[in-house]
């Protein structure tokens, strides 16, 4: 009997150890803590050109502050645009219909985010209402094309003053 | 040759349909011995308990190697704070469930088959067939369900202590901020990578576990025998086990 109560005893707290660590391990190591669920929340959609690589469960903050969380992206192939759902948080309710969402990117190879700055309207966004203003994602490969079309450009530019003197001098 | 290649395959395919007709007569029979705790418990004891030493040793050095090699690779990038992330997900999906199984092979896979095949070498399990005692609800099925617990607790346990090792040697030695080390974790890490690992885990303790008392019930009765059954215990599971690997991660992706 005494041998089977500490033999008990073992199993028992192996077995609690054990699942302390898969409770550890599904609350501490992801965002669950953190993620808002239920029904504390509500959803708005904001339509953008180009969303870059943003994914579902990335942060929407407001001036840094984290009020909620990307819960869908689609693609809407009446206005071409790709539609991203934000899960706001039920206690941020009073987020003007002006305001804009931009997609951006944190730190120099971190994630896509995307930012909500508060316009000035009196009426707020509610359940299901569209974000007008958008500003779509700050994509590197545009930028460097931009960049080289502009620096062959003015090198070009360059290029022909500096031909003209060349051949000034040759006279 | 061509003839024996043949008959190498066709003598795997025969094992392998014997393991699977094993693991179903090992069903049938749980729910029956499901009901006598007690026999189970003493199992998980055994498979569980006595090997939480040399897991969570391991664990913590492999989470202290993961820590430093880590922290010496994304320093290079500038980005050490991710160590956290990497060690994670490293240990969450992968390290963690794998390494866990092949030391549960070593330490409770050898035990079992080593066991079983004494008792059957002893003809103690024949005794049992004489006394009308099923062996196999009796013996077998609790040290099965015994390892199919206890796999994916300490699977938990190894990848817990894990990342507390990698942190140990991240934050505490080489000065990573302690914040962004969770932080970033709890940022990257999903819900999805914690069930992928508690699924390989809980996959590797069927395989380990049904390898082992498969080849100690049918051990040859003699002292070779049971020495071979328990060294092709370690080997069928390091093989199955990383196989199985491959197939849970791709149905996860």
């Amino acid at each position: 009997m005494r041998k089977s109560r500490t033999l008990n005893l073992g199993t028992g707290s192996f077995v609690l150890l054990g699942f302390a660590a898969l409770f550890f391990l599904t609350t501490q190591t992801t965002s669950r803590g953190l993620a808002i669920f239920g029904p504390a929340h509500y959803e708005v959609i904001a339509k953008f050109d180009n969303i870059g690589d943003l994914k579902v469960g990335a942060r929407v903050s407001m001036s840094g502050v984290e009020v909620g969380r990307v819960a869908k992206i689609d693609y809407d192939l009446n206005d071409y645009k790709a539609v991203v759902i934000l899960r706001l948080a039920e206690q941020y309710d009073k987020i003007p219909t002006d305001s804009d969402a931009s997609i951006y990117t944190s730190g120099l190879l971190g994630g896509k985010f995307v930012g909500v700055t508060a316009g000035g309207a009196d009426t707020y966004l509610k359940d299901k209402s569209e974000i007008q203003f958008t500003q779509s994602a700050f994509v590197l490969e545009n930028l460097i094309g931009q960049m080289l079309a502009t620096f062959t450009k003015s090198k070009a530019d360059a290029m022909n003053p500096a031909a003209d003197s060349k051949a000034e001098k040759a006279k | 040759m061509f003839r024996e290649l043949w008959e190498t395959f066709i003598e795997a395919v025969e094992d392998l349909g014997a393991v699977v007709h094993f693991l179903y007569r090992l069903v049938v029979n749980t729910p029956a011995v499901l009901l006598r705790v007690n026999l189970v418990s003493q199992q998980v004891f055994n498979s569980g308990a006595l090997s939480l030493v040399i897991i969570m040793l391991s664990g913590l050095f492999v989470g202290m190697v993961l820590g430093l090699q880590g922290f010496q690779l994304l320093q290079r990038f500038g980005s050490e704070e991710s160590l956290g992330t990497a060690a994670a997900i490293g240990l969450v999906k992968e390290l963690g469930p794998v390494v866990t199984a092949l030391l549960f092979a070593g330490r409770a896979g050898t035990a079992l088959a080593s066991e079983l095949g004494l008792m059957r070498a002893t003809d103690q399990i024949s005794a049992m067939e004489m006394m009308a005692v099923d062996p196999i609800q009796r013996v077998v099925v609790p040290r099965f369900l015994g390892g199919v617990i206890a796999m994916p607790l300490l699977a938990a346990i190894f990848s817990v202590i894990g990342i507390y090792g990698a942190q140990l040697v991240g934050v505490q030695i080489m000065g990573v901020d302690a914040g962004s080390f969770w932080s970033q974790m709890r940022g990257a890490v999903s819900l999805k990578d914690v069930y992928e690992g508690i699924a390989k885990s809980f996959a590797f303790g069927v395989a380990c576990s049904l390898i082992a008392v498969h080849q100690g019930y049918y051990a040859v009765p003699t002292a070779e025998g049971v020495g071979r059954a328990t060294t092709r215990t370690v080997v069928t599971s390091a093989v199955v086990i990383l196989f199985l690997d491959y197939l849970v991660t791709a149905a996860f992706l």
